[in-house]
């Protein structure tokens, strides 16, 4: 073995060629790597402390984990809209309650098996965003995401009101076990839950990064940027829009099928304005328009919400003065207030604080700043 | 390139401007200046960013745009500053595409325009009778060149240093080219003008000197006498020839505003 | 004949509650392009200040003066409220649309939980007059004061804000500035102080919704504002964002249709007032009183 005597420049220089070669390698597999990682989580009693109560094997932990991982995928499909398309859409909670209720409704009122009932239901779903979809999107900018909201705000109605007797109202509508298959009942087999909770979130990554990859994708950031360069070119913004908002609609279906089984059961709660301001807030948290932003957020907004509760009827809060201790037993409170300022002061979200901790080029903050709506296709001054 | 005259003092100055709208790079290093007098007149092909030159200066493009460089107005930068404020300093302002408000009426447009305690309704009224008689009428009802008059008249209310100008007789029938052509001379005796014109006949009549924008740049700059009786050199800045079918039908004639003569007058606007 | 006497009046009244919630979303989105999803919070706002007022300020009550002045007090903590959002949330993010919507929605999350904390998230009885909860007959019809006490509220504050709009020089620069924006600053006005005058009478109107609804359906809860905001979004969009007469016409056509719609198939109202939205948007996007392709559609 011959000692070889380097300098430090050529120390950095290698070490710097070393990175340049194997970087790429690794962050192409590295979402792969973190997908079997996550697999594997119910395989081993790991615990972290602070963050769960339990070890990471303990069907509570999973059940929380699934959620947020349903949320993070469902913040995705979000994006696809916002991020990527610059769409604006008060009511994507409509898909997602469409998915998970019609599962709810189709299994209460039918026979047939659940996976017919879960296409069913997605497949509807998607119908009714192409359908809303193309009447909300002659409309652009503010009109639009009013329009969407009122779309869902009709949602939220059916599912309180209970027409037929179908919804379940207030309290809505549970599923029957016997009508599920046998591995996704009981708490033993929430391992399975967590395993589809995490091939959804797979499924909508796939999706959502095929599309960014493909010139569709660029057709779909040349329409957030400025869709008369696109009319230009003789494509159609319109059409590209209501595919983004259907393939959203899709996807938010899937999730709601997901996480009506995994809470067994739907409510109007899913139906709620404040679920699409939360995934609002998701997105930008994690940085819109990002790769991995916009499920990072999701994942951590559905985390803080369930712990935030949790701490906030903890002793530490309790003890407290009044002032102090009810608005912080508010989840929503802090993650709002926190949400105010990150738009002040992290507009980049998760990924864009990511980003400048590597190094300059704020992709998300770019995008937030200066970015103004446009009504009209007219930018505003 | 020949410079400005040395006895006219740069009153606006453009340093190195650079503006970037939505991703294109539309100013890459405008320099120029325009004196205290006169009409300089900012020339070039459609689309080279003749307005964008007027709104930058005065802070108005698009939100997101990024502007560099500097513009100074009488020795003060003016590119940090807020529109409403540097438009205080003197600054008049007649935009493309008039600007003017359709909802409300012509007296309000008028009213809502005033910055001075004593706006010379006068001068305005005198040079535009016909905007006195429709007062109270919405001037989202009027024809292009009434709402061109009203754009102008707006501006005459208060004492200005410098108006800014952008295309005033874009769209305009032959008859209302020359009233404004007439209109812009008189101002321009007391008030220094930077007008964007594609007539090559009203710039030949009222300009003085020529800032011709290419590629983003000054190609130009100098008198507008041997611009325009370079017939290549207009041609290929501007690409139309100078002597194209403009002609004036009196050149010193007394403006009357109300110059009605359906005598053939100057020729059409030219359209490159 | 009486059935269709009291769906007209109590369909106006709560046309009247859509155009007081509406009336402030509309001009402020006409004028500053802000979404103000907090808007919401301003109608609950301005209930909880009344009903704080009825049961703790000396003077105010629920009964006569003392129920006006309870009544003045929420309408000033709305204004007050809606201007120190403008002035400390909204105006530093000049010109960054997005930005202002997202700070809006945090608000708006924020501030109900804020209430929910305080006040719990239960609905509570809301102080009103003993007059307000008694019908008067009009042509054979028993309409409840409530309504007809919205219905005028509201036709006075639209015949305020006209003549306000109309006589005023800050009413001259809104009206303007709806149109075009960027024009009234390069005639050398501070749209900016507009704004805040704006969003204040904005606050100040949906306060004014959220006590009168509060004194209509007698309870107040923290989540009151975000389903009327809603309907007040569907109001702006029909009339035409900016319009203040496009509005007021607008909340007619919805209060009046979901009335008369869900007396006849209950539930259904809703459901058409957004099929209304819906073919508004085909026939005519920039709504009813909107300009074609203009500066807000």
């Amino acid at each position: 073995m011959s000692t070889e005597l380097v300098t430090p420049e050529q120390a950095a220089h290698q070490d710097q060629r070393w990175r340049a070669r194997w970087w790429p390698v690794v962050r192409r597999f590295l979402p792969v790597g973190v997908l079997v990682l996550l697999a594997a989580v119910p395989y081993t009693n790991l615990r972290i402390p602070v963050l769960f109560d339990r070890p990471l094997n303990a069907p509570g932990t999973l059940h929380l984990i699934a959620i947020c991982l349903v949320f993070g995928g469902l913040a995705l499909s979000y994006d696809l809209m916002f991020g990527r398309t610059g769409m604006l859409s008060f009511g994507h909670a409509l898909y997602f309650a469409a998915g998970g209720y019609g599962t709810a409704i189709l299994l209460a009122q039918t026979t047939w098996p659940l996976w017919t009932v879960a296409l069913v239901a997605v497949v509807g779903a998607t119908v009714l965003a192409a359908v809303l979809g193309s009447v909300a999107l002659r409309t652009k900018g503010i009109a639009f995401a009013m329009v969407t909201l009122a779309f869902a705000q009709i949602g939220a109605i059916a599912a309180s009101r209970n027409p037929g007797r179908l919804t379940g109202g207030e309290e809505g509508l549970s599923l029957d076990g016997r009508r599920l298959p046998e591995a996704l009942v009981g708490v033993v087999n929430t391992v399975n839950l967590y395993w589809l909770a995490l091939a959804f979130v797979a499924l909508v990554a796939f999706v959502v990064h095929r599309i960014d990859d493909a010139p569709a994708g660029r057709v779909l950031a040349a329409v957030r940027d400025d869709d008369r360069r696109v009319d230009v070119l003789g494509l159609s913004p319109y059409r590209y829009r209501l595919l983004a908002f259907v393939i959203a609609g899709a996807l938010a279906a899937i999730g709601g099928v997901v996480y009506v089984l995994l809470i067994g059961g739907a409510n109007p709660g899913l139906t709620a304005s404040d679920l699409t301001l939360s995934l609002l807030v998701m997105v930008v948290l994690g940085g819109p328009g990002t790769r991995w932003g916009p499920l990072a957020g999701g994942v951590v907004f559905a985390y803080l919400d369930h712990r935030l509760t949790a701490v906030g009827t903890s002793d530490v809060v309790e003890r407290l003065p009044g002032v102090l201790s009810g608005p912080l037993s508010e989840p929503l409170f802090i993650l709002g207030t926190v949400f105010i300022l990150a738009v002040y002061f992290f507009p980049g979200g998760l990924a864009g604080l990511a980003q400048r901790l590597r190094g300059p080029g704020l992709r998300g903050a770019r995008w937030l700043r200066g970015r103004g709506l446009r009504a009209s296709g007219r930018t505003p001054s | 390139m020949s410079a400005a005259p040395p006895t006219s003092r740069a009153l606006l100055s453009i340093v190195d401007l650079r503006v970037r709208i939505a991703g294109s790079q539309i100013l890459q290093g405008v320099s120029f200046e325009a004196p205290a007098t006169g009409v300089t007149v900012l020339l070039g092909r459609n689309g080279v960013g003749k307005s964008t030159t007027l709104k930058a200066i005065l802070g108005l493009t698009p939100a997101g745009s990024q502007v560099t460089g500097e513009v100074l107005f009488d020795g003060v930068p003016l590119l940090r500053e807020p529109t409403h404020q540097l438009v205080r300093r003197g600054l008049g302002y007649v935009p493309e595409d008039r600007g003017i408000f359709a909802g409300l009426t012509v007296a309000e447009n008028l009213k809502l325009a005033e910055r001075v305690p004593d706006p010379d309704y006068d001068t305005a009224y005198g040079l535009f009778p016909e905007l006195k008689q429709r007062s109270r009428q919405r001037a989202g009802t009027l024809s292009g060149g009434q709402q061109q008059m009203l754009a102008i008249a707006r501006v005459l209310l208060n004492p200005n240093r410098l108006l800014l100008v952008d295309e005033p007789t874009k769209g305009l029938a032959p008859r209302l080219v020359t009233e404004v052509a007439d209109v812009v001379a008189r101002v321009a005796e007391t008030v220094p003008i930077l007008l964007v014109e594609q007539n090559l006949g009203l710039v030949r009549r009222v300009g003085r000197d020529a800032v011709v924008l290419a590629a983003g740049t000054v190609a130009y700059r100098g008198p507008i006498g041997p611009l325009l009786d370079d017939e290549q050199l207009t041609r290929a800045l501007l690409g139309v020839g100078s002597h194209s079918r403009v002609r004036e039908k009196q050149p010193e004639a007394a403006p009357q505003a109300q110059g009605m003569s359906a005598a053939h007058g100057a020729g059409g606007t030219a359209q490159s | 004949m009486s059935t269709f006497i009291l769906l007209l009046l109590t369909g106006l009244g709560l046309a009247g509650l859509y155009y007081l919630v509406a009336s402030g979303l509309s001009l402020v989105f006409g004028l500053a392009d802000v979404l103000n999803f907090a808007h919401g919070l301003f109608l609950s706002v301005g209930a909880y200040a009344t009903w704080w007022a009825a049961t703790n300020l000396p003077g105010a009550g629920s009964e006569g003066l003392g129920f006006v002045l309870a009544v003045v007090f929420g309408v000033v903590a709305g204004a007050v409220i809606a201007s120190i959002v403008e002035l400390v949330l909204i105006r530093p993010l000049y010109r960054r649309t997005i930005a202002q919507v997202l700070v809006t929605v945090g608000l708006s999350l924020a501030g109900v939980a804020l209430l929910q904390a305080i006040w719990g998230a239960d609905p509570r009885p809301f102080p009103r007059p003993a007059w307000a909860s008694r019908v008067t007959m009009i042509g054979g019809a028993a309409v409840p004061n409530s309504s007809l006490l919205l219905a005028v509220s509201a036709a006075m504050v639209l015949a305020g804000l006209l003549a306000f709009l109309r006589f005023t020089r800050v009413g001259l620069v809104i009206r303007a500035g709806v149109e075009d924006r960027s024009m009234v600053t390069a005639l050398g006005i501070d749209v900016r102080k507009a704004f805040t005058l704006v969003f204040a009478i904005g606050g100040a109107a949906a306060a004014l919704a959220g006590i009168l609804a509060g004194v209509q359906f007698s309870v107040v809860s923290p989540g009151q504002g975000t389903s009327l905001l809603i309907f007040g979004f569907i109001v702006v969009v029909i009339g035409g964002m900016g319009s203040v007469t496009g509005t007021a016409w607008a909340a007619a056509a919805v209060g009046l249709l979901q009335q008369f719609v869900n007396y006849y198939a209950s539930g259904l109202g809703d459901i058409c007032v957004v099929a209304l939205l819906a073919v508004v948007l085909l026939v005519r996007p920039q709504g009813l009183a909107g300009v074609a392709g203009g500066a807000h559609a």
